[in-house]
């Protein structure tokens, strides 16, 4: 006799219990504190922290550890927690030239007020597998010089040069209140400030094979890194009852100007154009990825053509970048269907007589 | 789950959501854009209709979650769980006994009253997206009535197939007005659509709320010559002998043998409470649970 299939509560409790089982691994092996993570994989916390929209390196550092390493898993328990919290306000823009830069590089310049300061970058490491980490290395022999002044003193934009001989296209100041779509439903078209929210929050993998895809010349838009800074910036907030702006806290934001080439439109005169990308943490791809997908995106505005290439491409690139969006869709596929299948079948049953009753006949009369 | 509100999400998200709901309920088959929020579950598991449940959740409710028509399918169990959980409402399997009911992909088949809500989760709330896939077009398209387009798809079905070829989330028109994409319940459920209790639609992923109020026309697109059929599996339940229900094939054995019962489980079982056996069935007695 058939039963039919009862039993899903049972199967996801034990379910629950295996995740749990296996998140903890060989328990004769020691346990990832949050600390370890925090301090040890701070890339992927910062990749969480910019993916989840929200700064708070402990939080995410619990979120990679409960995801087991699945970065966008991680993404998705900060993006469910922040959801839930009041908004009791908003900051004043961050000033990024007072930033308190780890990083401050220029492609375009060879030097620029304020310095050029490596930082901690992989950049010119060669990419060998260090195996003294594995035997537990410790700590680095030598301590980090200390920038402490190059740090502290005050970095113009390097934009702000071009600027002045008005060979770049001025970025207008605005006091207008940005859309926010955590708040509002996604509307299109879209202004700059919603598309770079967007983009902020947006899948970096997403991001990134976008802005290559201009640099192979699906819309190319010839850009250069004017300046990629990476470093503390003050958080401060008007407090209506003061009558003045405090400051709340710092964090670590990553943000890349570039500088376009651009021979002019029918609107525009020949002049650089920019792109520009900001995100929390130290997340250098996805910045440098964002700015090249910003400028993309402002053909329009500029009195470029569309190229038909997907970075130009508005809707499309503004309704798949998010990664918990399209994971989630991509993964209920896993979801029963037996009805819609059922459906499905009992149609291609029927197209199928209806087919096979035409050749029959067709056959017979030959 | 102290730390959350009742039913989870804030009171600020349920104002703006029983907004939306309002506004769909006064323009039926419409797509209001809502500020869909992230929930604790994923996109495309229910997240919409999860808010659209949260927003109408009051301490008194009775809850019933189905996925494919069966109430124990693992997504149903978690939703009704989590409601369990952060609402504290009573659930119930019973559809009679519901005042809410959150399916996703069918329309019990017993038939609703005007004190119940059904609120459906929707994958992809536009009628015409696979027709156009941008969302600036199919508004334009909507605004202006423009729905030549999907009939030319219907057309080109029949000349290919000699029928329309859509099994399921088969597009209705709504009040003579809107086209409305029912959410992918097979087609077989379409006519049901015109019932006494409020029809509510939740898309979280792609942050749209519509609805049908009780007793609201709702007329699945077709040709005069080539009318709409609600089709389903020939034969009866092999549980409970119903042969006016949706039926769903289970393979039974390793050649492929079949059989097929109800996908409505409530439906099934109060029929085979009632004495109603089918041809594999067996009573069910006081002892045979």
């Amino acid at each position: 006799m058939y039963v039919a299939v009862k039993g899903g509560e049972k199967a996801i409790d034990a379910a629950h219990d295996w995740l749990a089982e296996v998140r903890r691994g060989d328990p004769a092996v020691a346990e990832l504190s949050l600390a370890q993570i925090r301090e040890q994989m701070s890339l992927a916390v910062d990749r969480v922290m910019s993916e989840g929209s929200l700064f708070d390196p402990d939080l995410a550092a619990l979120a990679i550890k409960q995801s087991r390493g699945d970065l966008i898993e991680a993404i998705f328990l900060i993006r469910a927690y922040r959801t839930t919290l009041p908004r009791f306000g908003a900051s004043r823009p961050v000033e990024t030239d007072t930033m308190q830069c780890q990083r401050r590089i220029s492609a375009t310049f060879k030097d620029v007020p304020g310095g050029q300061i490596l930082g901690p970058t992989f950049d010119y490491t060669h990419r060998l597998l260090d195996f003294k980490l594995a035997a537990e290395g410790g700590s680095p022999e030598t301590p980090t010089q200390d920038t402490p002044d190059l740090a502290a003193e005050r970095k113009p934009h390097v934009m702000d040069f071009l600027n002045k001989d008005g060979l770049i296209e001025t970025a207008e100041a605005t006091d207008d209140t940005p859309p926010d779509l955590t708040r509002e439903p996604l509307e299109l078209p879209a202004n700059r400030a919603l598309r770079l929210q967007n983009l902020t929050r947006a899948d970096e993998g997403f991001l990134l094979g976008l802005a290559y895809s201009t640099q192979r010349g699906y819309a190319r838009n010839h850009a250069f890194v004017g300046e990629l800074r990476i470093g503390k910036v003050a958080i401060e907030m008007d407090i209506p009852e003061l009558g003045f702006s405090i400051e709340i806290g710092e964090i670590t934001v990553t943000e890349c100007e570039t500088v376009n080439q651009f021979k002019g439109s029918k609107t525009e005169p020949p002049q650089f154009t920019r792109g520009y990308g900001l995100v929390f943490g130290q997340c250098e791809r996805k910045a440098i990825s964002m700015a090249l997908v910003d400028r993309a995106l402002r053909w329009n505005e500029l009195g470029e053509d569309f190229a038909g290439a997907p970075a130009q491409d508005e809707e499309f690139v503004l309704s798949h970048s998010d990664n918990i969006q399209a994971t989630g869709f991509l993964e209920h596929i896993k979801l029963p269907h037996y009805v819609d299948f059922q459906s499905e079948l009992e149609l291609i049953r029927s197209i199928r007589t209806a087919a096979t009753a035409q050749a029959d006949t067709r056959l017979a009369a030959e | 789950m102290s730390d959350y509100n009742f039913a989870y999400l804030d009171e600020q998200t349920k104002r703006m959501i029983r907004r939306a709901i309002l506004k769909g309920l006064a323009i039926p088959g419409y797509q209001v854009p809502f500020a869909s929020r992230e929930m604790p579950m994923p996109y495309g598991w229910g997240t919409g209709g999860v808010q659209v449940t949260a927003a109408c959740l009051t301490p008194d409710d009775t809850l019933k979650v189905i996925d494919q028509g069966a109430d124990d399918t693992t997504n149903a169990v978690s939703i009704r769980r989590f409601f369990e959980k952060t609402a504290a409402v009573g659930v119930t399997q019973a559809t009679t006994q519901a005042s809410v009911i959150q399916t996703r992909h069918r329309i019990p088949e017993e038939p609703l009253n005007e004190d119940q809500i059904l609120v459906y989760q929707v994958p992809i709330p536009e009628p015409l997206r696979f027709l156009e896939p941008r969302e600036t077009e199919t508004r334009k398209m909507h605004a202006l009535e423009e729905y030549g387009l999907i009939h030319v798809k219907l057309f080109e079905d029949i000349s290919q197939h000699g029928q329309i070829a859509t099994a399921y989330a088969y597009p209705v028109k709504v009040e003579g007005r809107y086209v409305m994409d029912p959410s992918p319940i097979p087609r077989f459920d379409n006519p049901k659509m015109e019932m006494a209790a409020i029809q509510l639609f939740g898309a979280g992923r792609e942050q749209r709320i519509y609805a049908i109020p009780p007793y609201t026309q709702v007329v699945s697109l077709d040709f005069d010559d080539y009318p709409f059929e609600a089709s389903k599996a020939e034969g009866a339940c092999a549980l409970c002998a119903a042969d006016h229900t949706y039926l769903d094939e289970v393979i039974v054995d390793d050649d492929g043998g079949r059989m097929f019962v109800c996908s409505d489980t409530d439906y099934c079982e109060s029929r085979r409470q009632a004495g109603h056996v089918g041809a594999q069935g067996t009573p069910m007695g006081k002892d045979a649970a």
